[in-house]
């Protein structure tokens, strides 16, 4: 049986990480939960960045996930964790397959800045609406996992890491797969030469919109999460400065396999943290140098590390 | 009802022309260099934060605040060939084969580090620099008040569109930055500089930038994220207007302004969605902007 090798690394490192979890001070599960939350984001956006298409607009999706999750917490009363998490998915699925009809139209800078603008759009909303809380926000408390009640429970942090965990495994192995498959091949493909592409038979556009239809599931899935993790929503999380953060992760990890995002978030949370700190007036910058130093010196990002060493 | 009519007039001529300022540097360097500068949004915080800072100690020192005015076009130019400089010269050089989107990468990147450059240098609270606004009086048209600055700031508008127009179409520097535009290759193989034009572009487009900072620093206050805001305003308008095309860019101020004004008298709560949604809809009908240099599918 040929078993495939980051498969394996990813069932061992969950298996590994829920146990550790259950031992790790609640800080430490709180940040690697934030980790797992930007790593499943970013995991969306290595299809479209495979493609040639950075998206500046997945934290449209990151805040849909997450208001979706509170909206019906605030007006409907769900507090069931799995209800929340199903109905993200679904909600995204379905905006994403109507604005990809849009978007998929588009390359390079229009695709980056088109996706900003539609972000910016639900900013714009959700900021003057004071129903949902305006530039505030409010709180997210999840109250019932699969019936079981969450609210008093002590491991509260670690239940919901573990599901975060769980969530992140699925998605980093569907993604693994898609990636192997047909459909991720010809992502590269459309990257090299679009043109050739359509010769060959192989709708472009459908493809993009395939990619972009993940990229936001996923994202809604991290924003979900975060939600729930966080416990507290607000518009900033789809401004583009979030975004942004995202596109740098992607950036910093490359596209090399699907174990780099979650490195490449717990590398860019556990540094954030640190330096928030200790020297709050800094963290752009040292992000903005790391973006231009990873840029110059290692286009692959820091997997490609791997590949270097490997040979 | 005529009295909201005027005032969404009024409120619109002011709102295109602050658009126009910070646009027109940010699709010039486009044109030229078909980079799309996400730090002309720190540059602008940058113009705005110096004008804030030098015109404040000049009034402190108790001299007319007449001369604030010199003191926001000459911090303009200060900040925008400086930075423009560095920039161009010490990162962009470095960056020039790669790709589009990886260049806007670059861009934020700088504007990341600019961003906290203003919050080390002059830190996070507030600057408030009200004398050039207030100074200059206001007028009334029927039951309207209107400051005198505005029209200031519309007189700046169309005196730098006038005077970039020209100066692309009259003069030879001009000409020779036109023809960059359409052909990066063909310009440099007839012998012109390119990579000169690039500095220069870059440094017009920054000081641009930095003087809509400056013009726009006495009505609001300067604090950090006004670039960050401010970007997104200015890529919307670019966008519509088409990359690289200066009267797109004119146009694409002058709708802006009009929908947006519209929106805030009439239904307040749409207010930044007006604008994006404007943009949504002239790229669904005219793909990439209004006014657009004709391409040909590369194979």
């Amino acid at each position: 049986m040929n078993l495939d090798k980051t498969l394996m690394y990813l069932t061992g490192g969950m298996l590994f990480f829920m146990l550790l979890g259950y031992h790790l001070p609640k800080w430490a599960i709180f940040l690697a939960t934030v980790s797992l939350c930007y790593g499943t984001v970013v995991l969306g956006m290595i299809l479209l960045v495979k493609s040639g298409l950075v998206s500046f607009g997945n934290g449209f999706y990151y805040c849909i996930g997450a208001y979706t999750a509170g909206t019906l917490q605030i007006l409907f009363g769900v507090s069931e964790i799995m209800i929340m998490i199903s109905s993200s998915i679904i909600i995204s699925a379905i905006i994403s397959f109507f604005v990809g009809y849009l978007l998929r139209n588009y390359r390079d800078i229009f695709f980056a800045m088109l996706s900003l603008a539609i972000s910016m759009i639900l900013y714009g909303l959700l900021a003057k609406s004071s129903a949902l809380g305006s530039t505030d926000g409010f709180n997210l408390s999840p109250k019932t996992f699969l019936g079981m009640d969450l609210y008093n429970f002590q491991n509260q942090r670690y239940v919901i890491f573990a599901l975060t965990l769980i969530i992140a495994w699925i998605c980093a192995s569907i993604i693994h797969l898609l990636i192997k498959s047909p459909l991720g091949k010809i992502s590269e493909a459309i990257k090299d030469n679009e043109l050739r592409v359509e010769y060959i038979g192989e709708s472009v556009k459908s493809i993009i919109h395939t990619n972009y239809v993940i990229s936001a599931i996923l994202a809604s899935l991290g924003g979900c999460l975060m939600g729930l993790n966080v416990g507290h929503i607000d518009p900033e999380m789809t401004y583009w400065t979030t975004s942004g953060e995202f596109v740098f992760i992607t950036l910093l990890s490359g596209t090399g396999s699907v174990l780099a995002p979650f490195l490449g978030a717990t590398i860019f949370e556990t540094v954030r943290s640190f330096a928030y700190e200790y020297s709050p007036n800094t963290w752009q910058m040292v992000l903005g140098i790391t973006m231009l130093l990873v840029i110059v010196f290692l286009p692959g990002g820091i997997w490609s590390l791997f590949n270097k060493f490997k040979k | 009802m005529t009295t909201q009519f005027i005032a969404v007039f009024f409120d619109s001529v002011v709102y295109s022309s602050w658009l126009f300022i910070i646009a027109v540097g940010l699709t010039l360097i486009f044109g030229v260099m078909k980079i799309l500068n996400i730090a002309h949004g720190s540059l602008y915080a940058l113009g705005a934060y110096t004008a804030a800072y030098f015109s404040g100690i000049w009034i402190n020192l108790g001299y007319t605040p007449y001369f604030t005015f010199i003191i926001m076009i000459m911090s303009a130019l200060l900040v925008g060939l400086t930075f423009g400089y560095i920039i161009e010269r010490g990162i962009l050089r470095l960056m020039y084969g790669k790709d589009e989107i990886v260049l806007v990468l670059v861009t934020y990147a700088v504007f990341l580090i600019l961003e906290d450059f203003i919050k080390i240098v002059w830190g996070v609270n507030p600057y408030f620099l009200y004398q050039p606004y207030s100074i200059l009086g206001s007028f009334n048209i029927s039951e309207l008040t209107y400051p005198n600055y505005n029209i200031l700031l519309f007189l700046l508008a169309s005196l730098i569109g006038i005077f970039i127009t020209l100066f692309l179409k009259k003069t030879r520097k001009g000409k020779i930055l036109i023809s960059v535009i359409h052909d990066r290759e063909i310009s440099s193989a007839m012998g012109i500089d390119v990579e000169k034009v690039y500095l220069i572009t870059f440094a017009i487009g920054a000081t641009l930038g930095a003087l809509g900072g400056a013009l726009t620093a006495p009505m609001i206050s300067v604090q950090p994220g006004i670039g960050a805001e401010t970007i997104v305003l200015a890529f919307a308008v670019v966008v519509i207007g088409g990359l690289g095309s200066l009267p797109g860019a004119a146009l694409a101020a002058i709708l802006v302004g009009i929908v947006r004004s519209a929106t805030v008298h009439f239904a307040p709560e749409l207010d930044l969605f007006s604008v994006y949604l404007v943009m949504a809809t002239v790229l669904i009908i005219k793909p990439k902007g209004l006014f657009t240099l004709p391409e040909s599918r590369k194979i």
